[in-house]
């Protein structure tokens, strides 16, 4: 395999209040007084190692609240980890003089899910394409239409609409000017955070279609991440299972969808809704997540995992390795 | 068996500035106590209307300009305020895809489930109150006795769908007509809400419209399904011969971009084009722009044929199985 492009190692972020003065003042009040109030905050990210090789698509699997989009935020660069490194080409970006950070920056771009919300309405989609490679000087004044327009068709947009504004186009269209705005500063990586679960399927297709040829014509490598296990089975070479701010589950998309080994994976793909199925029983995990607030303590599965033991409630499992090129953190694998 | 719910050649349509939209224009269909109709379209198809008439809560400028819904016999069209609103929320109910449309974000779970509870039954605000703790019990809402002095912000957004759901449930509809409730929530909350209202349909004999864009749910979940498209049904049938042997070009082109149809890493087959306006609508067959089997025929409107027994398309190529 090559070598990887981007890496994470060790890295964790936590949300907590910011306290002015006054609230700090309060609370240092409340601890003499001996009634500190509780702990607020909140461990999105818990130690997380990740590396993704150069051309790879890896899918990141988890539900609402696990920190998926945490991950793909620190690794597009607009969110600073509170612990451990990001490392682009084995080079950590907090350390590198500004101007290379940038450069590294710049290589990697970000996708969002909501095409209403990530588009500057007041921007025509000239500018909001090609605003970036200008002010990045990629490419120069008196070549700008032409580029322009190349990036458009490459996104399968209409050069003629450069001069319109985002609400006239429909969601899949608006989406496909979040692509071209993101492959305009001419990227190798792209983070793809819930990138179509906004569209219709028929227009999912198209997008998912687009992302599988921009990968062949200019070598890209994706993050992709999602809730929706069929798509990322598709486009996936990789599959990273996330539970409450830790991966409890890596391993090559083929062996995740046929051998699960983590209890959470296993319940995660009994519940996806598959077309061949007719009319049948659902069931469902007990219970819901438990809030990021207060995670269980151990492993943070137990309270809803059908095979919890003692030890889980204590011992927080490491992620290992079960099989060449499996991980999983469960301690049900140390009986075997 | 008379049908719970038949509706006949419903037209709603919205009288914009912009011209008519004729968001359900033609669409008839019918379903039984306990049975499943998924009612399957993408955003424009007009599946929502379709649900929004029945509840006759189309507002201005729309208008069910033609045709008749029949409620257990009875054309509820021709209702009058009064006696609609003793059925709506009492035997037809409707779930939204978001819950704060049916919560008020400023009262108290049980101050809204107790009115809603009281304004179909003759029954004290205790006996009231208990109907709805055993309904939220019911939809699996751990201790339900202190959850229902919580607002709707103190709960998440499974949670909060959940007391939604047990708010249609209180009186044991009738009819229930839940509008894509699940598409924004994760599959295992998902599976949550499926197996309730499953056991709602077995239980009480409920008939079920599930609108959704989504295949793979309705194809667990359905007995019937009704395809959408530009405000028409095109595609009408039992779940298994609607994705297996599906007669209309749209339908198989829906069945065929759902990745898990496709092999892994090759191109999904995609629908070429987009939904086109309902305002700007080509005459003849909405789908022909974008459709492989169009021709000069299609320049015509086609009418609901039955080109094999128990499936019936709105189509001039229907695609009857070549390879049998």
């Amino acid at each position: 395999m090559s070598a990887p492009i981007i890496e994470l190692r060790g890295i964790s972020k936590r949300f907590g209040p910011s306290y002015d003065a006054a609230a700090r003042l309060g609370r240092s009040i409340a601890r003499r007084l001996g009634t500190e109030q509780k702990n607020e905050i909140v461990q999105a990210v818990d130690r997380v190692d990740l590396s993704v090789a150069s051309g790879e698509v890896v899918g990141l699997v988890g539900e609402s609240g696990c920190g998926k989009s945490t991950i793909g935020r620190m690794v597009a660069g607009i969110m600073p980890p509170s612990e451990g490194s990001v490392l682009y080409k084995g080079q950590d970006i907090a350390t590198l003089p500004p101007d290379r950070a940038r450069d590294a920056k710049l290589k990697v771009q970000m996708i969002f899910q909501d095409p209403y919300a990530s588009l500057n309405p007041r921007l025509r989609v000239e500018d909001i394409v090609g605003e970036a490679p200008l002010v990045h000087g990629l490419v120069k004044r008196a070549d700008f239409a032409t580029y322009l327009d190349a990036q458009l068709r490459r996104a399968g947009l209409d050069p003629a609409y450069r001069r319109r504004y985002p609400h006239q186009f429909s969601g899949g269209q608006r989406q496909r000017i979040g692509i071209a705005r993101a492959l305009a500063v001419q990227p190798e990586f792209l983070v793809c955070d819930e990138a179509v679960a906004a569209l219709d399927v028929s227009i999912q297709a198209q997008i998912l279609n687009l992302f599988m040829d921009l990968r062949r014509e200019l070598d890209l490598t994706y993050l992709f991440i999602s809730h929706d296990l069929g798509v990322v089975e598709h486009l996936s070479d990789r599959v990273l299972i996330m539970y409450l701010g830790r991966i409890v589950e890596s391993a090559a998309t083929e062996e995740v969808f046929s051998r699960p080994n983590h209890p959470y994976t296993q319940a995660l793909l009994a519940e996806v809704p598959r077309i061949e199925a007719r009319k049948r029983r659902f069931t469902a995990i007990t219970g819901e997540i438990p809030s990021p607030l207060a995670p269980p303590s151990g492993c943070h599965f137990h309270p809803r995992c059908p095979h919890a033991m003692p030890r889980c409630v204590q011992e927080e499992p490491q992620l290992r390795d079960i099989a060449p090129g499996h991980r999983s953190a469960c301690h049900l694998n140390d009986r075997l | 068996m008379t049908a719970t719910l038949e509706v006949r050649n419903l037209r709603t349509h919205f009288f914009t500035r912009a011209g008519v939209v004729k968001a359900v224009d033609d669409v008839s269909f019918s379903i039984a106590g306990g049975q499943v109709l998924g009612l399957v379209g993408e955003s424009g198809s007009g599946k929502s209307v379709t649900g929004f008439s029945v509840m006759g809560l189309v507002d201005p400028p729309g208008h069910v300009v033609e045709g008749a819904i029949l409620y257990q016999g009875r054309d509820i069209t021709r209702l009058s305020e009064r006696d609609m609103r003793a059925l709506r929320g009492n035997r037809i109910a409707m779930i939204f895809q978001d819950p704060m449309m049916t919560l008020n974000p400023v009262l108290r779970i049980d101050t809204q489930m107790i009115e809603a509870v009281q304004a179909h039954a003759k029954v004290s605000r205790a006996q009231a109150r208990s109907r709805a703790r055993d309904a939220l019990g019911q939809v699996g809402i751990p201790s339900p006795d202190e959850r229902l002095a919580a607002y709707p912000h103190q709960f998440s957004g499974g949670m909060r769908q959940r007391v939604a759901i047990a708010i249609a449930l209180l009186h044991h509809p009738d009819l229930l007509i839940a509008d894509e409730p699940t598409t924004a929530l994760d599959v295992t909350i998902q599976a949550q809400i499926l197996s309730e209202v499953q056991k709602l349909a077995v239980t009480y004999g409920t008939a079920l419209i599930w609108i959704t864009h989504d295949l793979s749910v309705i194809a667990g979940l359905a007995d019937e399904i009704a395809v959408m498209y530009a405000g028409r049904i095109v595609e009408t049938g039992s779940a298994a011969r609607v994705l297996d042997t599906p007669l209309h070009p749209y339908t198989q082109g829906l069945i065929g971009s759902v990745p898990s149809r496709n092999r892994r890493g090759e191109k999904l087959r995609q629908i070429p084009g987009m939904t086109p306006s309902l305002l700007r609508l080509p005459p003849g067959c909405a789908f022909r722009t974008r459709c492989p089997h169009a021709d000069a025929a299609c320049e015509q409107e086609p009418e609901p044929s039955q080109p094999v027994p128990g499936q019936t398309t709105r189509c001039f190529h229907p695609l009857i199985a070549v390879s049998a």
